[in-house]
């Protein structure tokens, strides 16, 4: 892929996550956070690809590091999110009904 | 995993499956703007990741698969095991690390593509050596940045700002080094310098220290998204390197995403992010409002408190770091609900920079079940406040600060705050009198219409709802 090509694509990607993630509310900021930490451990590919290259000692060293970082981004970022989304996702509405009887909340 | 390298790097069925791959982060991002969807999202994302490692695996070139099995069972332990055991008053620094160990794999997957160069011999491409030495720049600030930052919110080192004398000097001097000498192993290319690739990234590493030590602990949201910013772009760069489209594209919107943050919560404090960064904030002022004069306030018990909210009518609880450092949202929670069987209406006043990452708060309230729909931001309240009877600060200082409005000598001059001065009464509950992360003096707790109530956070809150119940 040419170099204007990857830059094209780069700029492109600019755009669509400042059009996705700003619409994301203050509310669910830190999961965003969080789940972006798990995107970021795309790097781990870059660790793979060096490692597969790697040819003495210090090489595999650092590439098994990269890969352990990238993996410890993918395998925490995306379960801590998934534990955090869940809070937010217990809503007990029935409950809180039967909570405000007296004429709590708008 | 069987190394079958099917896939040619480059070729069109890898960049097929990577374009699967970031289509499917673009619609999990896209769940994430409802918490509804968010759940879903997150799945949806890491399908989008399984899709590019296995991908990758399958590539032709793969190899040293006992390395690679070793990197994987740490990394997908440690990962797991911190994901499951982390607290969630412990979030920011958990972001904190993930960015910072992101960010290294960035830098020490640079360090290791210009060694490659060196063994492939003759000239590195400079369209594949410039974004190796922007990615090893930016990875190995933002490793040691987090890392500094991580120490902070952990409470290993004082969150209060440290400064350095000379530190703007120091600062651009490594900033200008490190361009210098990344110019010069650009034009010396056949083959480039593994020495001054390895300065670089201990200048780096050490402007990333200087950074993030002097800034105070109020600011710590900004940081926390500049460095998640950093640690995407540093990934975007690596992509460029490697001629990897799924991470240009994946990093490319975590550095949106981290720079869209950063830029919200500097407009929540009013500040530029250049400000932030080099002012040291906190730092001078403090010894003026430390030495000011006794002032007179108005000290409760819980079971006055307990009276003040019984019988309002319409309460809003502004909560802030306190109450999360203290694990109080459960007991404040069951506060809440002894008010609403009273029929009293309790919202809950959520600054943009309450806690210490954008939207902690909001998480610590959905944990201890707080109604997603009773989470009221700050220009949504505000103009509520004078209606409002009692406003409970738990927890929070300097968002409650009038000076902020009022004193423009003020070090937080300007900074939006929940003005809960104009509610009909001010509960505080606080354990002393003491200045938030900003160093200052908080006027609020002088006010005519302040009561404070001297009490740790849970404590508090629990002996308040008992109060209430027993009223």
């Amino acid at each position: 892929m040419s170099l204007f090509t990857e830059f094209a694509i780069f700029v492109l990607a600019i755009f669509v996550g400042f059009e996705v993630i700003s619409k994301v509310p203050t509310t669910l900021h830190t999961p965003l956070m969080s789940q972006t930490n798990a995107i970021h451990g795309i790097v781990m590919l870059g660790g793979l690809i060096v490692l597969g290259y790697a040819g003495d000692g210090l090489e595999y060293l650092i590439g098994t590091i990269a890969v352990a970082f990238g993996a410890i981004n993918i395998v925490g970022g995306f379960l801590v999110t998934d534990r955090m989304l869940g809070m937010f996702a217990k809503k007990p509405k029935p409950k809180a009904d039967a909570d405000g009887k007296g004429g709590t909340g708008k | 995993m069987i190394p079958l390298a099917v896939l040619k790097p480059g070729g069109d069925a890898a960049t097929a499956l990577y374009i699967v791959s970031f289509s499917l982060f673009i619609i999990g991002l896209k769940q994430g703007t409802h918490p509804s969807t968010a759940r879903r999202g997150n799945k949806i994302a890491a399908v989008g990741m399984a899709v590019a490692v296995v991908t990758t695996l399958l590539l032709d070139g793969m190899g040293n698969w006992g390395f690679i099995a070793i990197g994987l069972a740490i990394g997908g332990a440690v990962g797991a095991y911190a994901s499951i055991r982390v607290k969630m008053t412990e979030m920011p620094q958990m972001v904190a690390l993930y960015n910072g160990v992101g960010g290294g794999a960035v830098a020490l997957i640079a360090w290791s593509e210009i060694r490659h160069g060196i063994h492939i011999g003759g000239a590195m491409p400079l369209e594949e050596l410039i974004p190796t030495l922007l990615a090893g720049i930016i990875g190995s600030i933002s490793f040691w940045g987090s890392n500094i930052a991580f120490a902070k919110l952990q409470d290993l080192i004082p969150t209060r700002p440290l400064a350095v004398p000379g530190q703007q000097i120091i600062n651009a001097v490594l900033g200008i080094g490190v361009i210098v000498l990344a110019v010069i192993i650009a034009i010396n290319n056949e083959p480039p310098s593994q020495f001054l690739f390895i300065l670089i990234l201990i200048a780096a590493a050490i402007l990333g220290n200087l950074v993030v030590l002097p800034i105070g602990g109020a600011d710590m949201p900004v940081v926390i998204s500049m460095l998640n910013a950093f640690t995407g772009l540093s990934a975007a760069a690596a992509g460029f390197a490697l001629d990897n489209v799924a991470l240009i594209v994946a990093g490319t919107l975590v550095g949106s995403s981290g720079t869209i943050l950063t830029m919200e919560m500097a407009t929540a404090m009013n500040r530029s992010v250049a400000n932030i960064l080099f002012s040291g904030f906190g730092g001078a002022p403090a010894a003026v409002a430390g030495s000011g004069e006794q002032r007179p306030v108005t000290s409760i018990g819980a079971q006055d408190a307990a009276i003040k909210l019984a019988y309002a009518d319409n309460v809003v609880i502004v909560p802030g770091y306190g109450l999360a450092v203290a694990q109080a949202q459960h007991a404040v929670k069951e506060m809440a609900n002894q008010l609403e069987k009273r029929g009293v209406t309790v919202n809950y006043a959520i600054h943009p920079v309450a806690g210490r990452m954008p939207g902690h708060m909001n998480v610590l309230l959905a944990e201890a079940d707080v109604p997603y729909e009773n989470l009221k931001e700050m220009d949504e309240i505000n103009p509520e406040m004078p209606r409002v009877d009692v406003a409970v600060v738990i927890g929070a200082n300097d968002v409650t600060n009038p000076a902020a409005k009022n004193d423009p000598n003020s070090p937080i001059a300007g900074m939006p705050i929940i003005e809960v001065s104009e509610a009909n009464e001010v509960i505080v509950i606080k354990r002393s009198l003491s200045t938030g992360f900003a160093g200052i003096d908080n006027d609020l707790f002088y006010e005519p219409n302040t009561s404070m109530l001297f009490a740790d956070a849970k404590a508090a809150a629990s002996e308040v709802a008992a109060e209430i119940e027993n009223l």
